[in-house]
């Protein structure tokens, strides 16, 4: 009966996520239950679009078609005429860091105790993402051969 | 002790995780992820350089076409098939949780497919060392 009214009221779950019947804490945020579970969705459904992404891009640039060898300024002018690649590149280096340092977050769970030097640490690398990821997306988008004129094979 | 080994090994605190495949599979998916999110920290950097032209992109991917380093990214290649193919197995148990009771046949197959895999791989990355030095 209580539950039925606390499931009408959106509440009662939310405030004993753990089951342990105990009051919630004044102050205390929105419990991580609703939040963990759409992590837990994210990793699945970013591991899969970056079975594809990643798995493709290390056949692709290191395995086969000569490795990294070939790879040098004029390949990636070449390769980032299409937008296909710096598509395929943005999505990556999005889905790898998100999916990466969640992990991480994930990690620090298990083996960093104390909760203040834990939110230390997931913000040093949710910051060190977010530079990265705003280093990538500039790069990627604004990347223009022409500013270096006479690379082979691109036309200015 | 012994009896706590014994538990262990038989899996007598739970089949999926404690102890044997289940948590060799896990560690080994932890250990590659972290190995692949930090790698990735640098890459972003070294591929960046793109955007400061020619001179500067060429001189640091000079860096990867050294033989050590191709021993290296041979580990990092590994990494990344290995972490896919354990996802994989990893969804399969979540979205089919009948499979659960395949774990150690599915951690097997993993880990078979991923040395299949590597064999190819491991030519094509190593051999440019032999045809470059020897």
């Amino acid at each position: 009966m209580a539950i039925e009214a606390g499931r009408r009221a959106g509440s009662v779950h939310r405030a004993d996520s753990l089951g342990t019947g105990a009051p919630r804490r004044a102050g205390r945020g929105r419990p991580t239950r609703a939040g963990e579970f759409w992590w837990w969705i994210f990793m699945r459904v970013s591991g899969l679009i970056l079975l594809v992404l990643a798995v493709g891009h290390v056949l692709i640039m290191h395995v086969f078609g000569g490795g990294v060898d070939r790879v040098n300024f004029g390949f990636v002018a070449l390769r980032w005429q299409s937008p296909f690649w710096r598509t395929w590149d943005w999505l990556m280096l999005s889905l790898a860091l998100v999916h990466g340092i969640n992990g991480l977050r994930v990690i620090t769970l298990d083996y960093v105790r104390r909760p203040g030097v834990r939110i230390a640490t997931n913000w040093f690398f949710a910051t060190a993402g977010a530079l990265a990821f705003g280093l990538g997306s500039i790069v990627v988008f604004t990347f223009d051969p022409c500013k270096w004129p006479g690379t082979v094979g691109i036309h200015c | 002790m012994a009896q706590r080994r014994t538990a262990s090994r038989t899996g007598g605190f739970g089949s999926l995780y404690r102890g044997r495949e289940g948590q060799w599979s896990w560690l080994a998916h932890r250990v590659t992820g972290v190995g692949i999110i930090l790698f990735l920290f640098a890459h972003v950097v070294d591929t960046a350089l793109v955007g400061w032209g020619p001179s500067a992109y060429n001189r640091v991917v000079s860096v990867y076409k050294n033989p050590p380093i191709r021993l290296l990214e041979l580990v990092l290649v590994g990494m990344v098939i290995y972490h896919a193919l354990n996802g994989v197995r990893i969804m399969v148990i979540d979205f089919w949780p009948k499979a659960n009771d395949w774990n150690r046949q599915l951690v097997y197959g993993t880990v078979l497919l991923f040395g299949l895999g590597m064999i190819p791989i491991t030519y094509f990355i190593v051999k440019p060392i032999f045809v470059k030095y020897f």
